[in-house]
């Protein structure tokens, strides 16, 4: 670096931590040397928030969230979206870019979490970090479920008003809640407006504080790793770990790789088929929002629907409430309950490498189940697999299930037949 | 528990009915600018009365072949500027209170009427050949594929006047099942029973295409994005494995 530029970091430094935090987060950032494919999905999420707030910037440039009927007879918001995808240049692509982005960020984030029941990553120290993953996951699906307001088309909307619905089932507060969320007795145009609002600034700021909070801790802590096992208590005379490499330039590099390989597919998506089979756009939604026609079945979106089916798997009213209200108690303990994993968790190793038999074939089931759920939420509830086995009873098994998974997972998990853990990474 | 169990009773009726089963034909659409060109006309000429394209600019129609001055000339009747979009006339409540529901905006209904039974192109080249006489409807038509549909055969004096027998039976579960079979016109219209399926098919083309236009740029972007991307992961991995061949 010639002296005068080192002058002008020198000035820096002495005002900024620069070259500190730059060693401390990429060049002198240990990372263990043995990250496999699952350790991907944390950058891939984070290129993800990167695409969807910049082609959100763009959308919001010509997007109006106005549920006004034009003088064709077509809301204000749904003519502009489609004024985005026709009259605006570029505006098809940047779009397609959000949608397919809204998709790709839940794929991403639920691999991201099956990474980390798979290798133990949110044991000790590394509680706080899946704490905020899991904070993060809800203002996701928050974020998610005020932006599919957006388009105003029909999905758009009757998805809005069951959800919001929901809350009226709370005892007491309920009723006024809904209103409070909606602004108004329906879902209407102020609906649109606070929505469109939390969609483009509030939520945002609390996702990004939330993903600088868990990569904070993460370093804070250090990376995880397939073996499950603490590179930093091997050290070498340097005083690094012996089985790290810093993270710059070793996993830019290959996080490089790991990049392209997702815009691969991402790009398939969105040149050949955006829509997605009807799962990232649905259909219906291209027919503007109609408050007086009901479509026969409302569905929400793909990465909804296993908590969707959680819900539905209640139909029972307990203690004088209604089982709507239960419904709503299990969709939301479904999610806060992956919080608690940490603690549920007794096992003497972290890895599902050295985990015995009970952990991989209840992980196992625990992985079809959740998909099974997935599926079932997008059907009615009077779907049956090949027209014979009915689908209702099946979702509240493997809803049942799903609890059972974690709330006993601290006597299985201490009961498991382990493997010893090996001292060092093995590649 | 006792809900539970009549839930469980009745479930393997439910599963038997899975919503009704939708038979559409695979509608032959095609790019070609002469369908598509073909396609407009009919359009222009049979459905831009009662229902817009509001967010279909006429200039647009350049991309299938057409100079400004032959759009003007041919297709645009309800327009003074070529940047206009395809709007009507008729007043939404006006056409309620005629028809019991305001014709949709058809700009995008290629897209919108996908389902799991076929894409949105072969539910309306399967409804725009499934209207029957039925005396007993208000415009004196029926729809096989969208039962008492508001809409009136507007392309009959294409295809003719096509009527339908209706054989009802028991479904075995105390109610009556319907089986529409349409039959051909006695005397066709001004086209055979082939060239009206062409015809029908071209406006389903320029549906499709009016749906999304930019669909064929899309995917020939998309094709050069990917072979940009799959170079760049080759590079990339090259790259990535020089770095890390010291690290074992």
């Amino acid at each position: 670096m010639t002296t005068k530029a080192q002058a002008v970091l020198d000035w820096v430094d002495a005002r900024f931590p620069l070259t500190s935090s730059i060693k401390g987060h990429l060049t002198e950032y240990y990372a263990p040397k043995n990250f496999n494919f699952w350790y991907f999905f944390g950058s891939l999420a984070l290129l993800v928030l990167v695409i969807q707030i910049v082609t959100g910037i763009f959308l919001v440039m010509h997007y109006k969230p106005d549920a006004a009927l034009n003088a064709s007879g077509i809301p204000a918001a749904f003519a502009s979206v489609e004024y985005i995808m026709r009259d605006v240049p570029g505006g098809w692509i940047i779009r397609y870019l959000h949608s397919t982005g809204a998709s790709a960020f839940f794929v991403v984030v639920y691999l991201h979490m099956f990474r980390g029941l798979l290798y133990g990553s949110y044991r000790k120290p590394r509680e706080l970090i899946w704490v905020f993953g899991t904070l993060i996951f809800l203002a996701l699906m928050a974020e998610a479920f005020m932006g599919y307001l957006l388009p105003w088309g029909q999905m758009s909307f009757w998805g809005a008003q069951v959800i919001v619905n929901l809350f009226s089932a709370i005892p007491v507060i309920g009723p006024d809640l809904s209103i409070v969320i909606r602004g108004d007795f329906v879902v209407s145009d102020a609906t649109l407006n606070r929505f469109f609002s939390f969609h483009v600034i509030a939520v945002p700021l609390i996702l990004i504080g939330l993903v600088v909070a868990h990569i904070v801790a993460l370093h804070e802590v250090g990376s995880n790793n397939p073996d499950g096992v603490e590179i930093k208590k091997k050290k070498g005379a340097d005083g690094h770990p012996l089985d790290g490499i810093p993270f710059h330039p070793y996993y830019t590099v290959k996080d490089i790789v790991g990049v392209v390989g997702f815009l691969i597919v991402f790009s398939f998506i969105v040149f050949f088929a955006p829509e997605g089979g009807g799962y990232f756009l649905e259909y219906n939604n291209f027919i503007p929002a109609d408050p007086l026609k009901t479509p026969p079945h409302i569905a929400p979106v793909w990465y909804f629907t296993p908590f969707y089916s959680l819900l539905r798997a209640m139909v029972w009213p307990l203690f004088g409430l209604d089982a709507k209200f239960w419904g709503v108690v299990a969709m939301g303990a479904g999610v806060v309950i992956l919080a608690f994993l940490p603690w549920l968790d007794r096992s003497p190793v972290k890895s599902i490498r050295y985990r015995g038999p009970i952990y991989k074939s209840l992980l196992a089931l625990f992985v079809v189940a959740f998909a099974i759920l997935g599926f079932l939420g997008t059907k009615p509830p009077s779907y049956a697999f090949f027209g014979v086995i009915p689908g209702a009873p099946v979702a509240q098994l493997f809803s049942l299930y799903y609890f059972l998974f974690f709330i006993t997972m601290p006597w299985w998990s201490k009961m498991d037949k382990c493997k010893p853990e090996p001292e060092r990474v093995t590649g | 528990m006792k809900k539970l169990l009549t839930a469980l009773l009745f479930t393997p009726l439910m599963a038997l009915a899975n919503g009704p089963e939708l038979h559409l034909d695979k509608a032959p659409i095609s790019t070609e600018p002469a369908a598509l060109q073909n396609g407009a006309k009919l359009f222009v000429n049979y459905c831009l009365n009662c229902h817009g394209a509001s967010y279909m600019r006429y200039n647009r129609l350049q991309q299938i072949g057409l100079s400004e001055q032959m759009i003007k000339d041919n297709l645009m009747f309800t327009a003074d500027k070529i940047g206009e979009p395809m709007r009507i006339a008729m007043q939404r409540d006006e056409a309620k209170a005629w028809f019991g529901a305001a014709p949709p905006d058809l700009t995008v209904i290629s897209r919108s009427r996908a389902s799991e039974f076929g894409s949105g192109a072969d539910w309306l080249y399967t409804y725009l050949r499934s209207f029957y006489r039925d005396d007993a409807r208000p415009t004196g038509w029926n729809n096989k594929v969208f039962e008492n549909v508001g809409m009136p055969h507007v392309l009959y004096e294409l295809q003719g006047e096509p009527t339908a027998k209706i054989n009802e039976h028991d479904d075995g579960h105390g109610g009556k099942s319907k089986e529409i079979e349409i039959e051909a016109p006695a005397k066709p219209g001004k086209m055979t029973a082939e060239e009206y399926d062409h015809a029908v098919a071209d406006l389903v083309s320029y549906l499709v295409w009016m749906g999304e236009p930019m669909a064929e740029t899309r995917k020939s972007i998309g094709t050069a994005v990917i072979a940009f991307l799959g170079l760049l992961f080759v590079l990339s991995y090259l790259l990535k494995k020089n770095y890390w061949r010291d690290v074992h």
